[in-house]
């Protein structure tokens, strides 16, 4: 038995063929097993290892490079607070401060009823609408310490569970088809494609030539 | 200098309800830039968007009618679409891949078809939840409508197209780093030469990589002709673009423009636009392209919004992304914000950009929180000489890619613009705007 349950596993070899080489889809299937277990696995970096026929080790040292997959448990909702520069000017850095005393943690840490994880942001692209804030990376930008008290109060209600689901969830839209043509038929079509288009090009001169 | 009635060609339509749906799309015209595309020859195709002469949109300004034709010949040949925005103050192709995600593929099926490729990619930010789910299910419509897959439109064109998210790394944006990412690897950037795209890209091909909304253009060229696009703007600078403007004024937002038409005063102070700093207060300095773009004080509001104009004058249009500072911003803490950014980024690959980055962020922050030492305006500046000798611009390349030379850029326009304020955090032991 492996550890992704059978749905996830389907999905994962979906995934896995629409790369020309399967290694590609190393960061969509960590995206995947975080969103099965909330976190990125040992277990989970032992069943992907498997399907793309690489070392876990190679698995887990691509993984750590990328800011969004947690080798550790997190909480059902991580907080992200931009405190970049535009955030900076319009008060992030202020923000961030009253969700982590609000939360009653660090930056970084998770509150004891794992509910909340808190991080201090890098920009999030959305800084006409500053200071920006993301729950599990959906948008709520423009917020104030009152409109943030709000949105951990709603969270914690389960008030915004069909707006933000749960930690890990990156994507709820599936692909509906798979690759439609192989390679080996779309190098046959350019081929003839060009050739054609060399030969009308040819009889297009020869033609011009003949009326000269 | 004036806002021109020029159309809005990238954001057009996009404040249309469920502009990202297939059917406001269509409404709208959507997928006749395609048609028309597919009824020409690919070099036909090409040519347009040479005439246009669009220049990339994703920072470097190198015009994608050029790039296409470098693309070297090869069986096997890829597109990417960079859809990673992540250079601070940037917040342009996230509002397209949300609200206008059928342009983008649209532009990326014309670009495809113009360059023959045998598949292409959109490389989207993984923090773009939304925008990634938007794209997914334009794309899922367009297999639908026949716009993508086999036979296109009926055409004997056929072309795949994968939606692929990253995972929260800004390197991921700088080109080979993105291939490297698509490859499922760590986002290093590779050395150029020889890696340039167009001659060894993903897994070794050929491969084009485009900007967001450097795609999103093509069925407009395509439509109205690449001379219509280059009638708009003047000299290099053509077509309109998104300018994202951001921090002290009273409208922040995304603004499409026509190029050079328009100055950064318009831009700041024009009511239909940034009007004007917040609370009364006065510009202190503006950022005109991004925070890897050197700092302008109030003296360069009247250069227009053109990539050469704002280049003569020691900074970069870059992105497109205005940041604006008021008189009560401290520019210390502005320029270590921006320096703790790339300090964390940085992918470590580089020794100047590594070690660089973090001796500049440690400076700078012990100046803002008040213990600074009086060397070290000296020590800030020798470190930046020593990422980007001489500080001119364009800096001068010591690393593998351009994120190290970048570092320096705000640093040194804070000191050379406010070198008393520096001083002063040094003497006083604090911040003056604490
Ligand atoms: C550090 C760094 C980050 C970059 N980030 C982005 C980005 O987020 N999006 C983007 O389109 N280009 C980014 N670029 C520029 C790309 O390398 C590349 O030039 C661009 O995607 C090409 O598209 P264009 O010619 O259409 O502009 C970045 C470059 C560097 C050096
Ligand atoms: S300059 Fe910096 S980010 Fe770029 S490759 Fe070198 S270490 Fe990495
Ligand atoms: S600076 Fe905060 S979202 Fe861009």
């Amino acid at each position: 038995m492996g550890h992704f349950n059978s749905e996830v596993l389907q999905r994962a070899k979906e995934l896995i063929a629409l790369y020309p080489h399967p290694r590609s889809a190393l960061i969509p299937l960590c995206h995947l097993a975080q969103e099965q277990d909330g976190w990125l696995t040992p277990e989970a970096i032992e069943e992907i290892a498997q399907l793309l026929d690489i070392s876990p080790a190679e698995v887990a040292g691509t993984a750590s490079f990328y800011d969004m997959f947690h080798r550790k448990p997190v909480g059902r909702y991580l907080i992200s607070v931009c405190t970049n520069i535009a955030c900076m000017l319009s008060g992030g850095r202020e923000l961030l401060q009253h969700v982590s005393q609000r939360l009653g943690v660090a930056v970084g840490g998770t509150t004891a009823d794992g509910m909340f994880t808190l991080e201090e942001a890098e920009c999030l692209a959305d800084c006409g609408s500053a200071p920006v804030v993301q729950v599990n990376h959906r948008f709520f930008s423009a917020m104030t310490p009152d409109s943030v008290d709000q949105l951990v109060e709603d969270l914690a209600a389960g008030k915004l569970s069909d707006v933000v689901p749960p930690h890990g969830v990156l994507n709820r839209v599936k692909r509906e088809v798979g690759l439609q043509v192989p390679v080996e038929e779309l190098v046959r079509q350019r081929r003839e494609a060009s050739q054609a288009r060399e030969e009308r090009a040819r009889l297009a001169q020869q033609g011009q030539e003949g009326r000269s | 200098m004036a806002i021109t009635e020029a159309p809005h060609i990238v954001t057009a339509d996009i404040d249309a309800p469920n502009s990202h749906t297939l059917e406001a799309y269509l409404a709208v015209g959507g997928y006749e830039g395609l048609k028309k595309a597919l009824s020409m020859t690919p070099e036909e195709v090409a040519n347009e968007v040479d005439k246009a002469s669009l220049l990339g949109r994703g920072g470097a300004g190198f015009p994608a009618g050029r790039k296409w034709s470098m693309l070297a010949p090869s069986e096997v040949r890829y597109l990417v679409v960079n859809g990673d925005e992540s250079e601070p103050a940037t917040f342009k192709d996230h509002m397209l891949i949300e609200r206008m995600p059928h342009r983008i593929i649209e532009g990326a099926l014309i670009a495809a078809y113009a360059t023959q490729v045998m598949a292409a990619f959109i490389y989207v930010r993984g923090e773009f939840a939304l925008g990634i789910e938007r794209l997914q299910q334009a794309l899922n419509e367009a297999y639908a409508y026949n716009a993508v897959g086999r036979n296109i439109f009926g055409s004997n064109f056929s072309v795949d197209l994968v939606v692929h998210p990253g995972a929260g790394a800004y390197i991921c944006g700088e080109e080979t780093a993105l291939l490297e990412s698509l490859e499922g690897k760590r986002g290093y950037p590779r050395i150029k030469p020889p890696y340039f795209p167009a001659a060894i890209g993903l897994y070794g091909a050929p491969t084009i990589v485009n900007n967001v909304e450097t795609v999103s253009n093509l069925p407009w060229i395509i439509s109205h002709g690449g001379a219509a696009f280059s009638a708009l703007g003047e000299g290099r600078s053509t077509g309109t673009r998104i300018f994202a403007l951001s921090g002290h004024v009273r409208r922040p937002g995304n603004y499409e423009l026509e190029m050079v038409k328009t100055t950064f005063r318009d831009l700041i102070y024009a009511p239909v636009l940034g009007g004007g700093i917040r609370s009364g207060r006065e510009l202190k300095a503006f950022i005109p392209g991004g925070v890897s773009a050197p700092w302008f004080g109030p003296d360069k509001l009247d250069l227009p919004l053109g990539q050469d104009e704002v280049g003569a004058n020691g900074s970069m249009l870059g992105s497109g992304s205005v940041v604006v500072m008021d008189d009560h911003t401290c520019p210390v803490r502005a320029a270590w914000r921006i320096t703790h950014f790339f300090w964390r980024e940085s992918c470590g690959q580089c020794t100047p950009c590594r070690e660089g980055s973090g001796w500049l962020e440690k400076t700078m922050r012990r100046i803002e929180e008040g213990a600074g030492r009086p060397a070290d305006i000296d020590l800030l500046l020798d470190v930046c000489d020593n990422i980007a000798p001489e500080l001119g611009w364009p800096p001068q390349q010591t690393t593998i890619c351009v994120l190290g030379p970048s570092i320096p850029s705000s640093i040194v326009s804070a000191i050379r613009m406010f070198e008393d304020e520096f001083a002063m955090h040094v003497k006083e032991g604090a911040c003056p705007y604490e």
